[in-house]
């Protein structure tokens, strides 16, 4: 695995899609450490068993910033079954790979997202 | 777009005056330095003035400076060097040498594996501005200790330890004292007589040099044992052939560093000094290092909430080029030693920027730079979740 960031994860990294918060969401996830330099909070609304609308937070490097914003590309508009099944190899995958030593980064991501549905599972009481 | 190079401290362009010192001996003067016909003498020749060059520069003789490959080399060579040349043939338990916690890792790393292999190591601790204790080193020496190696300027931060006072120290001790001058060579003058020093690393690439070069000044009578065998070229302590166009370079390097350094100096003082202070009222943002005892070069920051390679690659975004002590940015995913030492946690490190200047920047990078940053730190605070928690 090369170690230089594709074109793909600078692209996401330097214009985030579905950047900012959610003020009444229906869902919130957080995960990671600033020790460890990454945290990332991804809020969702739900209609419908469907993620209407999907933004994030993220302090971290570029891998951590590209694969919030990826993922929840890759999820919006999805029923929360098939956004359950995001891995961190659909995240890294999508932005055409990651330095291996930068995966646990997508790993982040696919919890985060895996977070926020279950605080919204919570919430409802399902 | 404009582009603005801000990390001389990771290597500089070699000047124009040194690439045409270099030229002739790529082609033309190729002679093996140790050949003892006309095309050797001529490369031996231009390597004895290059000796000349760099002994000028640190008031050291010619005959006090090696060779080498740069300035991993020449640490290596210093440290190791003296240390298997004092080792006891069966024991080297009990033998022992005091370095800081903020070295280098061409140091930091070559003591690590000294203690793998039985000797002992002391690391001394800094204080918040990345300063050593002259007493604590006093009071670590003990009738084992054979060799003290602390840097002169540090790599990240800046900060110039005392080494006129560590050199008085080991002096009295009788203890040989080695300090890393990679980064503070040409941007303070070094005396190596007037500062007791017995070894001293350059490389020639922090100079406006080549790479792949670099130099050790060995006091007369201090004797290493070689880390490469071979041929036996500078007295027996560094064998190869010598690298004639590039110790030509370095040699040029260091004698142009000589002429220029109180412009250099004072020109990088001046832009330093500005961009610390176009930079500080930035909100929740630190300057690390000492705030006078600083390389003239040598601007660092460090900015809460937000993660330095991003701060990085969005510099690079608009041009500018920088470093930091991030963990992200290292394979290691490790914060750097410096700014834990310093008394940072792993989260304020990760937040922090180096931007270190040359004899080549301008005032016009510095107002660039300092336009551009507030921008990016807004925006990446602003996609931050820990910003205004």
């Amino acid at each position: 695995m090369n170690d230089k960031y594709t074109e793909k994860v600078l692209d996401h990294f330097k214009n985030p899609r579905n950047i900012g918060e959610i003020k009444d969401a229906d869902g919130i996830g957080t995960v990671g450490n600033p020790t460890c330099g990454d945290v990332m909070t991804i809020y969702i609304k739900v209609k419908n068993n469907k993620i209407e609308d999907i933004k994030f937070k993220t302090y971290g490097c570029a891998a951590a910033i590209a694969s919030s914003s990826i993922a929840t590309e890759l999820v919006k508009g999805k029923t929360l079954e098939e956004a359950l099944k995001l891995t961190r190899n659909d995240v890294a995958n999508e932005l055409g790979g990651l330095p291996s030593y930068k995966m646990h980064c997508s790993n982040l991501a696919a919890d985060a997202l895996k977070k926020a549905i279950e605080d919204y599972k919570k919430k409802k009481n399902l | 777009m404009k582009k603005v190079y801000m990390d001389y401290a990771s290597t500089t362009p070699v000047d124009k005056e040194v690439i045409k010192e270099m030229l002739p001996y790529f082609d033309k003067i190729y002679g093996n330095a140790s050949s003892i016909h006309a095309y050797g003498i001529e490369a031996f020749d231009a390597c004895e003035v290059a000796r000349e060059q760099i002994g000028n520069l640190l008031n050291a003789s010619p005959d006090e400076i090696i060779f080498t490959s740069g300035g991993t080399e020449s640490d290596n060579l210093g440290i190791k060097g003296v240390a298997f040349k004092n080792k006891k043939k069966r024991d080297t338990k009990g033998y022992h040498i005091i370095t800081s916690a903020v070295e280098h890792p061409a140091v930091l790393e070559t003591c690590k594996h000294l203690e793998k292999i039985g000797f002992n190591v002391k690391y001394l601790p800094v204080d918040e501005y990345g300063l050593i204790n002259p007493n604590d080193l006093e009071q670590s020496i003990s009738k084992n200790t054979f060799l003290v190696t602390i840097m002169f300027g540090n790599n990240e931060i800046g900060t110039i330890e005392p080494i006129k006072e560590i050199g008085k120290i080991t002096k009295k001790h009788d203890i040989i004292f080695h300090t890393d001058a990679v980064q503070a060579i040409g941007k303070i003058p070094i005396d190596v007589n007037d500062l007791n020093i017995d070894l001293l690393s350059i490389s020639s690439h922090k100079i406006y040099g080549p790479k792949g070069v670099g130099g050790l000044f060995v006091r007369k009578g201090i004797k290493l044992q070689t880390i490469a065998h071979g041929g036996g070229q500078e007295k027996g302590f560094r064998s190869s052939t010598h690298n004639t166009p590039g110790i030509v370079g370095l040699g040029k390097a260091c004698e142009l560093g000589k002429k220029r350094m109180s412009k250099d100096m004072s020109h990088m003082t001046n832009l330093r000094d500005k961009l610390i202070k176009e930079i500080k009222p930035i909100e929740q943002c630190y300057l690390n290092g000492h705030p006078k005892n600083r390389l003239a070069n040598n601007v660092h920051f460090r900015f809460i909430a937000i993660e330095g390679e991003s701060l990085n690659l969005m510099l690079d975004d608009k041009g500018i080029a920088a470093s930091t002590g991030s963990a992200c940015s290292s394979k290691k995913l490790q914060a750097s030693h410096v700014l834990l030492a310093i008394g940072l946690s792993p989260e304020e490190a990760h937040g922090s920027l180096r931007l270190t200047l040359g004899r080549m920047s301008t005032k016009d990078d510095v107002e660039y730079v300092a336009t551009a940053l507030p921008e990016i730190v807004q925006k990446l605070r602003n996609m931050s979740p820990l910003w205004n928690r």
